[in-house]
């Protein structure tokens, strides 16, 4: 029975890390790497307020974050730099009120993550999601690397470069609200961003940079899940801890076999 | 007034850019004919950018723009930022606008960039499997070249070419404009601050100081009334190359 239910954590886990992953390889490339991680934040007042009025603590997160994803999409259609001080600013003051008005048992689990009480039902739904999520993200992600080469070079080639971006950010957002689950609102930002730093210290081409953001996603979830649950810890910091892990490898990797590395892929 | 679009590839009339309350362009009107090579010159911060963008739909302007109907546009941008450890391989570069490697090859063989050529640096693994923030300059901007004639453009913006950039081959990148401009039929747009080479490769030239100065051909326009119009009146003919002291115009 345990070992049943921890196959079903592990197979859940790998699913949100490979959507968080894949996501935040696209993210980490658009220099918002840290968006993620603020974003979580603004999940956390959206769900004591949907504790408080009896509703699901994921869809008021989901619905939080959607009005923010609006936000950073609009400032960063507007204006020529990306504020992301005034971002910063933002979403710092969210988890400040969301600390403030979530109730003390809830609060541990929104900040670290809960995903050891998933329910059937939940974790099929998240598997779901997170396939959606992945698929939407590898369908946008040549339109995206175009605009990143160049916006003019994307929008001559008839990219609607703002719509693409929209949906990107929508799909940041849900994987966000799916990490939440996992890890926990203050830990979230790293299942999007280390995976693909990692990749990115190795990775030549955007193929491997994106397959290895996933692959180091999903071993960091399968070791952490698996770590925790052996050694009684909780699951979201001990995954964390695993991609890190993953990171130093990678980093060392990058500096030792220089000439190497530079020459395959 | 109806443009007349017979043989024009490009009509543009009364284009007015305004940028923050900041007239960037004002009033330029010029047409461009099937199998021109029209030359945009003007000094730094004239609006010839701005002309380029407002041409590709990408900012809003008053005035008219009109291409031929179904036209297709290859754009070359001036500066492309690709940072050395951006994870992209130029032929994944090219996989954004196509995914045949023949027509990749062939695109690529149009700007100079063949293993004949390019012997002592294997084209596959010197350019293709390479990143593209690793090309050097010429490497770039013939990359860029033929990433633009990928779907066989009818018309080819090309934001200042460089001739200096370390060229690969013989031809400078004139020439080989004016060779594909004749073996894929196209008409070529270029903004360019080189006069010896306008003088050399432009049937036209459009000159722009936010407003525009002259336009014709440019052995007929290109005067020294115009050029001092144009730059300043202690720009000699050849100017161009002094152009930093033009910065703020």
């Amino acid at each position: 029975m345990i070992q049943s239910n921890l196959l079903f954590l592990i197979i859940v886990g790998s699913f949100v890390a490979a959507s968080s992953a894949y996501i935040g390889s696209i993210m980490v490339l658009k220099r918002m790497s840290l968006v993620g991680d603020a974003l979580s934040h603004v999940a956390l007042p959206g769900m004591a307020i949907a504790i408080s009025f009896n509703l699901s603590p994921i869809l008021g997160g989901f619905v939080a974050l959607v009005i923010a994803v609006f936000g950073i999409w609009y400032l960063e259609e507007h204006s020529e730099t990306y504020p992301d001080a005034i971002v910063g600013l933002f979403f710092t003051t969210s988890l400040a009120i969301g600390v403030l008005i979530t109730d003390q048992p809830d609060l541990l689990e929104a900040l670290f993550g809960n995903i050891e009480k998933i329910n059937f039902t939940e974790g099929f739904i998240t598997i779901l999601i997170s396939i959606v999520l992945l698929t939407t993200a590898v369908f946008l992600t040549s339109k995206i690397t175009a605009s990143l080469i160049s916006e003019e070079l994307a929008k001559s080639s008839g990219i609607n470069t703002r719509l693409v971006n929209l949906i990107y950010l929508l799909t940041v957002g849900a994987v966000v609200a799916l990490g939440i689950r996992f890890v926990g609102t203050l830990l979230t930002g790293a299942l999007v961003i280390v995976p693909a730093v990692s990749a990115r210290n190795i990775a030549r081409g955007m193929r491997s940079y994106n397959l290895m953001s996933i692959l180091f996603g999903v071993v960091s979830a399968f070791f952490g899940i698996a770590i925790a649950n052996y050694k009684g810890f909780m699951v979201g910091p001990i995954v964390v801890l695993v991609s890190i892990a993953i990171y130093v490898l990678t980093f060392v990797v990058k500096l030792l076999p220089l000439k190497l590395n530079r020459q395959r892929y | 007034m109806i443009l007349d679009m017979n043989d024009n590839v490009l009509a543009v009339e009364n284009l007015t850019v305004i940028k923050n309350n900041h007239k960037i362009l004002e009033n330029i009107s010029f047409d461009v004919e099937k199998g021109d090579t029209v030359a945009i010159i003007g000094p730094n911060g004239a609006g010839k950018t701005t002309l380029f963008k407002a041409l590709l739909n990408l900012i809003p302007y008053q005035g008219k723009i009109v291409w031929m109907p179904n036209v297709k546009i290859g754009y070359v941008p001036q500066k492309l930022y690709v940072d050395k450890d951006v994870p992209l391989t130029t032929y994944e570069f090219f996989n954004l606008k196509e995914k045949n490697r023949s027509r990749i090859k062939e695109a690529m063989a149009a700007v100079g960039l063949t293993e004949a050529v390019n012997h002592e640096h294997n084209v596959e693994k010197h350019i293709l499997q390479n990143r593209l923030g690793v090309l050097s300059g010429g490497e770039l901007q013939r990359v860029l070249i033929a990433w633009a004639l990928l779907g066989d453009p009818d018309i080819l913006l090309f934001d200042e070419p460089t001739s200096g950039v370390d060229i690969v081959g013989e031809e400078t990148i004139y020439v080989m404009l004016d060779r594909l401009k004749v073996a894929k039929n196209m008409t070529i747009l270029l903004i360019s601050h080189e006069l010896e080479i306008v003088y050399e490769h432009a049937t036209k030239v459009v000159c722009i100081n936010k407003e525009r100065v002259c336009f014709g051909p440019p052995r007929k326009v290109l005067t020294k009334e115009s050029i001092e119009a144009l730059y300043g009146e202690e720009v000699g003919y050849y100017g161009h190359e002094h152009r930093q002291h033009h910065e703020n115009p």
